[in-house]
């Protein structure tokens, strides 16, 4: 019988720092890979063990064609099955559910790394998201693309440069308490404001810094769930959804994606009002002006009332990225695999000095493309 | 390793590809991915509005744009949908396969539209491949695709001459196959009797490979659409179903260990797959093969490992003609890769050309005899495998 749930028994994080110099993606992986097993004792027996791996990486960002053919060894993927997932690694989440779904293995292992220092500059490797014909050579990037949206989002929501502050602030707080966080130093209001402009409103503060990482976890049919772990915690809903390339051809404010992603998303988890129902919220807030429009897209932020949101504290009330999200510095490739492993820490009651009480549901995000054209939710249940 | 009764059963029920060419000045990416779209959609009988979820792989290096399915939305009808990017090499188009059949039987999608593409024209394919070496660590050089001693291996152990024409009789082989595939990029109308000729004057790339007996490099789209059972059953009049599929990879560097030759992927992936399907004789099952052969020395020694024989029953398959598109075990009547060479959507074309063959839609190399069960490979990476079984009827 093929298993009608899915549970993520365990999650490893690597520490995020701005230029790993010392340690090659593959150390990073192979620390996250021998995290898992010390965790669960899980091998990879042809028997009982790992026989299938998903796995998130990019080739761009490595340098390198066929970015997982270079990492084979530390996934475990010797005569074994593996299929990378090239987008940003929440979607591999979904894609290794479907995996035990469909009865094809009842245990997958996913794991994704991502060195935003090998690049000389990330903006660089973005630029590339652009058609070779009119968006590269307007000099696009997914920082200068994010400038325009934030611009139009401040407008429509109400929100100043005093909430953008507001929420690095917050950011460095949590990021403090977060032994796997990047940017832990705590900073002042004024400090935010007066940063250097990177791509005006965004100035250095409100972006993420460039960091290294890698984020592994293993998934489990229901059946075999026990086996692994005393305390599973159940992916009850996933979606994602795509929206316009062209930036002229979307609502920059909006949120399209977002927006039908968290629907069908809720739909199979069977929430019918988010605000009520969602105890915990880790969004890919790669730029600060980013979290309050998230929120409004997951449907936990009235439209357009992003400004309000912050005054009330609302990144409080629904325990918004305790861990510093993104903006404490997550790799792009993999911001939603911290996502994900940081809410299931938070389920399971193992997120150590950052842990709140009473979570018993929580939702991941994460975005992929410039200005959020593609959009990626996870439900996760105790 | 697991493996349960599927969720659900899996059809194929659209099949679009672009023609496949060394060079497309006449349209973009996204406006290739757009015109294999819409032969699919076609074929199936669909529009957009059916499809709840698209996936889109290529080799992104190679045509040097980062995430290129958020680009090819504008031909892909990705807009507003749930969309994955699977990408693993030259096996990515049979990934993409495995993940919409993985995708529908899991039941969160009832339809499902996978696009395997590459403008190889617009990159540079053996500098992408070359760069997999590592200055530090293992794989010091890399030639790009010219890898592997495949043709003094064989010469070793079945002589220079058979060995040679062997490999001459298959390259001959796919070319005669190929010329009846209208969309077949190299087409060169070759004969038996230029075997000799080809084998002295052909250039030569590595000792015995030579330039003719070496893949394509083609720009091309191919896109397949995926239905459950119920679905496939309710919109199509002859499903092609997929009855199981494996992948198995392995290390990037060869033979760390000694001399002992390990057991390739190829082999092992079809082992395991036979065996939990319950198919002893791989000959006897299989009514046609498309298989991912590189080159005309990789064909038919590939041949070997995939169908589990020994010794040099192979070559004599080969040299008896079982491998021809009327013989007993008919290999790539669509011209194969030496043919045709779009590497993200190559792996692809093989379940999709299988899967023609099933439906009895292939045209002029339609073999003749029925077709119930096919096989399909994929292969890139450091020898990764992936390989497919379909099947005309649900019955096993």
């Amino acid at each position: 019988m093929a298993s009608k749930r899915v549970a993520i028994c365990a999650v490893a994080q690597h520490k995020n720092e701005s230029d790993m110099w010392y340690k090659r993606f593959q150390g990073m992986l192979l620390d996250v890979l021998e995290d898992i097993q010390a965790q669960t004792g899980v091998d990879f027996s042809e028997e009982k063990g790992v026989t299938n791996i998903v796995s998130c990486s990019d080739d761009v960002f490595d340098a390198r064609t066929i970015s997982d053919n270079a990492v084979t060894d530390v996934l475990g993927a010797q005569y074994r099955g593996e299929e990378k997932i090239a987008q940003e690694g929440l979607n591999g989440v979904g894609y290794a559910m479907s995996i035990i779904l469909s009865g094809y293995d009842d245990l997958v292992y996913l794991a994704g790394h991502c060195k935003e220092s090998q690049p000389e500059s990330r903006d660089m490797s973005t630029n590339l998201g652009y058609d070779p014909f009119y968006g590269r050579a307007l000099g696009l990037d997914f920082t200068n693309v994010a400038g325009l949206q934030a611009r139009a989002y401040m407008e429509k929501s109400g929100l100043t440069e005093e909430h953008l502050a507001k929420i690095v602030v917050r950011a460095r707080q949590w990021a403090a308490r977060n032994p796997y966080a990047n940017a832990t130093e705590l900073v002042e209001p004024g400090e935010v404001m007066a940063s250097p402009m990177l791509c005006d409103p965004i100035r250095r503060l409100h972006a993420y810094p460039v960091s290294d990482g890698a984020v592994a976890m293993l998934l489990v049919s229901e059946d075999r769930a026990e086996e692994l772990t005393d305390n599973p915690i159940w992916i009850t809903g996933f979606a994602n959804c795509m929206d316009s390339y062209f930036l002229g051809d979307r609502d920059l404010a909006g949120n399209f994606a977002l927006r039908k992603a968290a629907e069908r998303a809720y739909r199979r988890a069977g929430i019918k009002d988010p605000k009520k129902s969602i105890d915990l919220v880790e969004v890919m807030d790669s730029y600060a002006y980013q979290q309050p429009m998230w929120m409004e897209g997951l449907g936990l932020c009235e439209e357009g009332k992003g400004g309000r949101f912050i005054d009330e504290d609302g990144p409080a009330r629904y325990n918004v990225n305790l861990s510093g999200g993104m903006l404490a510095g997550n790799p792009i490739m993999v911001g939603g695999l911290y996502r994900v492993a940081e809410a299931v820490l938070q389920l399971k009651g193992e997120a150590g000095e950052h842990q709140v009480s009473d979570v018993n549901r929580a939702v991941a995000h994460s975005t992929t493309g410039g200005a959020g054209q593609f959009h990626t939710v996870v439900v996760l249940e105790r | 390793m697991a493996q349960h009764k599927k969720n659900r059963n899996v059809g194929i029920i659209g099949i679009g590809q672009t023609e496949y060419s060394s060079h497309k000045e006449h349209q973009n990416q996204a406006e290739m991915v757009n015109e294999a779209v819409r032969y699919a959609l076609e074929d199936a009988n669909l529009t957009m509005d059916d499809i709840d979820c698209v996936v889109h792989g290529n080799m992104e290096l190679f045509e040097m744009v980062y995430q290129p399915d958020m680009w090819h939305e504008i031909g892909s009808g990705a807009y507003g949908k749930d969309e994955f990017r699977v990408t693993t090499g030259g096996t990515t188009g049979s990934s993409l396969v495995c993940a919409a059949d993985n995708l529908v039987a899991s039941g969160m999608y009832d339809i499902v539209l996978a696009i395997g593409l590459e403008k190889l024209q617009e990159g540079h394919t053996t500098g992408g491949i070359t760069n997999m070496a590592c200055p530090l660590w293992f794989r010091h050089i890399q030639t790009g695709a010219l890898t592997g001693t495949t043709a003094s291996a064989m010469i070793d152990e079945f002589g220079e001459e058979r060995a040679k024409k062997a490999a001459m009789k298959y390259r001959i082989l796919m070319d005669k196959n190929a010329c009846l595939n209208p969309r077949a990029h190299r087409r060169f109308g070759l004969d038996y009797d230029q075997a000799d000729d080809l084998m002295n004057t052909s250039p030569q790339l590595v000792g015995e490979l030579r330039l003719i007996h070496m893949c394509s490099q083609s720009d091309g789209a191919c896109v397949m659409i995926f239905a459950s059972e119920e679905k496939a059953k309710e919109l199509s009049d002859k499903p092609v179903w997929i009855r199981d599929h494996i992948t198995v990879h392995r290390e990037e560097t060869f033979n760390i260990f000694g001399f002992k030759k390990p057991e390739m992927t190829h082999h092992y992936a079809a082992r395991k797959l036979f065996e939990r399907n319950g198919v002893k004789d791989p000959v006897e099952y299989f009514d046609v093969f498309e298989m991912y052969d590189p080159s005309a020395w990789w064909g038919p020694d590939w041949l070997r490992e995939f169908l589990l024989l020994e010794g040099d029953e192979h070559i004599k398959m080969l040299e008896q003609g079982d491998f021809d598109i009327d013989g007993k075990m008919p290999v790539n009547p669509s011209g194969g890769v030496i043919a045709t060479n779009p590497i993200g959507a190559t792996a692809m074309l093989r379940p999709a050309e299988a899967a023609l063959q099933v439906r009895g839609d292939a045209g002029k190399h339609q073999i003749k005899k029925e077709v119930r069960h096919a096989l399909a490979s994929g292969f890139g990476g450091t020898m990764w495998t992936v390989l497919i079984m379909l099947e005309k009827y649900l019955d096993w």
